[in-house]
């Protein structure tokens, strides 16, 4: 009696066992349907807000998880996205805009011009391109729940560019209660009206980031092209992890091995193992070149302070040597003379003339005639970075060939990028020369293009000072004839390369990889990538 | 043994406070600054002093240390510059990749390295001695990051038998938890096995040529009782001496390692937030690490009063 009571008990358990193994095994089948994109970006998220910081990573989290009034085009043109319809009276002073139906945050409630005019003048106390456009703002104010109404002092030609701006700092819609924070603090809560809901009890910081599909989010007409940040944009998936590999091998390894299917930046060594990868594909990140090097110099030590000396630099420039050092393939990598995206609607050759002679010889002689005696020229070297650290030793290399006495200070990224802010002599911690990078859509456009500018204490590390860039810029936010833009870009990249403002070392465009054999509907984009519209086969 | 335990743990409050004092002004003292990684590329020194005003990083050096400190007597590790989320939190999500890496290299390497050096001792100075010794050399020799990739390369990529990188958590089953484990394990258990098969052995040499051994022998014991009941365990005392040590070995092993095969574990947590000085993180990983050293330090002497009966405290 006693054996069989045990026997039925060893025979329940094991039942319940067998039943657990077999639901562990099986899985969740709503789990198993989900369509999951598991991606690998530049970086891991870490910041919710995009207006608090100017990171990429945090942009292209904004754009999953809010939406904007505008989306540029691959062509740089603002297309309507949350607004429905627009009209600007004839003297272009005043804009009248109307929302989509059916627009909706996360937690249920409609997106209202109230949210809407809270959320731009918070960028526009924070972000470079939104501070120049509300200087020129007159009125901002509601007509009703969906309509609104922005009054301009002066006719802006760049108000529909900058609300649909496709770099850093994206004037996205959030919540008025949201938007209500101190622009120099981060916002708490990452609810928007975009295609993808942020799971935040899913976040591991550093790790993975988990996106799940808004499925009431309302897309354009799905005859608009999806093209950059314009058109018919959707979630394709339920599910989007954006996974954080630090280590470029294992995430090309993880690409091919099929762990993940979506890799936004190989490293350019990396490209020919790709190509020849079953299943794998790489493609442009979007139509112009993703980025741009510079050589900044300090304008206000000796012997940089003096435009002679900064202009001796252009001697030590061959652009090939440094893009083959950090791109190798000529096939990725363009010559590029120009400071404007060369390749963008307003590239142009002017103050070309400055390249035409690697010659280190001369370049001493000019920097001697400057004032130079042999002081030691601090270059902040970044040791931890796949394209600026090679780009640097190219140029110490060319600078000690030269006879310049340099003193190579080696750190890691985080620790130039702090440094760089220091306007002390570069005896007492500050600096003569950083290399670094940027975005080729921001330097597509003299406005956008923040390191073309020649602010003085207000502008970038650096710190250029010339009134006539200035004036360059501010023209051409009020030009509105395409042939004046041309001329106002070249006459301002002409004047830039003459005080030199930095000095450019080329571009390049980064290749993204994905699995082809699982992924549709890539929407290419320079800049920040689009992870919408993607369908998995 | 309760008293000295007791003891033990009293004696590790002035060193938690010394491990604290010096993390937190060494952090502040090395270069690097959160607000200008905050403000991003574009930002201009105007705005990264802005984001250093509100984060309360221009304030002065001590008055934030009390400040950190009061939180960490409330059990407030303090929050991340950047996620604003709570660096308690933010540990406990990567302990459990990291404790089941630990423990399943310890587990890889304890097994195999002992009887390697009871092997390699009891055959001493002949072939499988020479193999074993090589192969400890070669295990020294190489670097962590080095086996990580050859052993991803040939066991992930070529042959598809194990996934390149991730973890999955044991809630998700052994399995899948298991093959995460077993690659990153390996890579990191090379050195921590030759170290402990050395130890073992030169351990065991010492202890074969004591009197008790050969009169052991001569009472015809069997080899194996001679080996495992009178040898290894007179020679353990060492063995888990360095077992203990490298615990420590293992923890810088696992920075590496985390990193290589992409498990989020404590120690990417670390290099992440060292990169981004993300101060309050890498003070409450160094509180927590330092713990942790100090806590295996006080089991593993306390281990020896089992190991060795002449041992009492």
């Amino acid at each position: 009696m006693r054996l069989s009571r045990r026997t039925s008990l060893l025979k329940r358990g094991l039942a319940l066992v067998a039943a657990l193994a077999a639901t562990i095994a099986a899985g969740d089948p709503a789990k198993a349907q989900e369509k999951v994109l598991r991606a690998v970006l530049h970086a891991d998220v870490r910041v919710l807000d995009p207006i608090w910081t100017t990171q990429t990573i945090a942009n292209i989290h904004g754009m999953l998880v809010y939406d904007t009034l505008f989306g540029n085009d691959a062509d740089m043109q603002p297309k309507p996205q949350m607004v429905d319809t627009y009209d600007v009276t004839e003297d272009k002073l005043v804009y009248t805009f109307t929302l989509r139906d059916k627009l909706k945050f996360h937690d249920g409630s409609p997106v209202t011009t109230t949210d809407v005019i809270a959320s731009l003048e918070r960028w526009g106390k924070k972000d470079g391109v939104g501070q120049r456009l509300f200087a020129f703002i007159d009125k901002l104010e509601a007509v009703d729940g969906k309509t609104f109404r922005m009054t301009m002092k002066k006719p802006y030609g760049m108000v529909l560019e900058s609300l649909g701006k496709t770099n850093s700092s994206v004037a996205v819609i959030m919540r008025a209660q949201d938007a209500a924070t101190d622009p120099q603090q981060q916002v708490k809560e990452a609810i928007g009206s975009g295609p993808f809901k942020f799971a935040k009890e899913q976040w591991v910081p550093g790790s993975k980031a988990v996106y799940l599909k808004n499925a009431d989010y309302a897309p354009r007409a799905s005859s608009e092209k999806a093209e950059s940040f314009a058109g018919s944009k959707f979630p394709g998936v339920d599910r989007l992890e954006l996974v954080w590999i630090s280590d470029p091998q294992t995430a090309m390894s993880a690409l091919i091995n099929g762990e993940i299917d979506f890799y936004e930046n190989p490293t350019p060594d990396f490209y020919p193992i790709l190509e020849k990868a079953k299943g794998v594909k790489l493609m442009p990140t979007g139509k112009l070149d993703s980025t741009h090097g510079m050589i900044r110099l300090n304008h206000l030590h000796p012997p940089f302070n003096n435009v002679k000396a900064r202009q001796a630099m252009y001697y030590l420039i061959n652009q090939e040597n440094f893009l083959r050092a950090i791109v190798g393939d000529p096939k990725y990598y363009r010559i590029c003379h120009g400071l404007i995206t060369c390749g963008s609607p307003l590239g142009n050759d002017g103050g070309s003339q400055w390249f035409k002679e690697y010659n280190p010889k001369k370049a001493l002689q000019l920097l001697k005639e400057a004032g130079y005696n042999g002081e030691p020229i601090t270059v902040l070297a970044a040791t931890d970075h796949n394209t600026i650290t090679p780009a640097t030793q190219v140029l110490i290399q060319a600078m000690r060939e030269a006879g310049i006495n340099v003193d190579a200070q080696s750190m890691d990224w985080g620790s130039v990028v702090s440094r760089r802010a220091k306007k002390e002599t570069p005896a007492q911690g500050g600096w003569h020369i950083f290399v670094t990078t940027t975005g080729g859509v921001g330097s597509a456009n003299p406005v956008l293009h923040t390191w073309i500018g020649a602010a003085c204490d207000k502008g970038l590390f650096g710190w250029p000072c010339d009134a006539e860039i200035e004036k360059l810029r501010n023209d051409y936010a009020f030009a509105l004839k395409d042939e004046e833009k041309k001329k106002i870009a070249r006459d301002l990249q002409e004047r830039a390369l003459d005080q030199v403002v930095y000095i450019p070392f080329g571009q390049w465009n980064a290749m993204l990889a994905y699995r082809a054999d699982r992924l549709d509907g890539i929407v290419p984009n320079t800049g920040l990538v689009v992870l919408w519209n993607i369908t998995k086969k | 043994m309760t008293a000295y335990i007791l003891r033990r743990l009293l004696a590790t409050i002035p060193v938690m406070v010394v491990v604290a004092v010096f993390v937190f002004f060494l952090l502040r003292m090395a270069p690097g600054d959160p607000a200008a990684i905050i403000a991003g590329e574009d930002a201009t020194a105007e705005q990264i002093a802005a984001v250093r005003g509100k984060l309360g990083l221009d304030r002065p050096i001590f008055e934030q240390f009390v400040v950190w400190i009061a939180g960490m007597l409330q059990g407030d590790f303090g929050t991340s510059i950047f996620s604003n989320l709570p660096v308690s939190r933010l540990i406990l999500q990567r302990l459990e990749p990291t404790v089941s890496l630990t423990l399943s290299t310890l587990l890889v390497a304890v097994c195999l390295a002992v009887p390697l050096g009871v092997l390699a001792a009891w055959s001493a100075r002949r072939l499988v001695d020479r193999l074993v010794m090589g192969f400890a050399v070669m295990g020294f020799a190489m670097p962590v990051f080095l086996v990580g990739y050859v052993l991803m390369y040939v066991f992930a990529v070529k042959l598809g038998w194990l996934p390149v990188q991730g973890y999955r958590p044991l809630a998700e089953g052994v399995g899948p938890w298991a093959e995460c484990l077993i690659l990153p394990s390996l890579a990191l258990g090379i050195t921590y096995m030759a170290l402990i098969t050395r130890i073992t052995r030169a351990s065991m040499l010492e202890v074969l040529a004591q009197d008790y051994i050969r009169t052991a022998d001569s009472k015809g014991l069997s080899t194996n009782r001679v080996l495992l009941l009178h040898a290894l365990k007179n020679a353990s005392v060492p063995i888990v001496t360095v077992i203990g040590i490298g615990i420590a070995l293992l923890i810088s092993g696992v920075v590496i390692t985390e990193t290589v095969f992409n498990i989020p574990g404590l120690g990417r947590l670390t290099v992440d937030a060292v990169l981004k000085r993300d101060y309050p993180i890498v003070q409450g990983l160094i509180i927590v690490f330092a713990a942790a050293k100090v806590l295996v330090n006080l089991i593993i002497d306390i281990s020896y009063v089992f190991l060795d009966p002449r041992i009492r405290y």
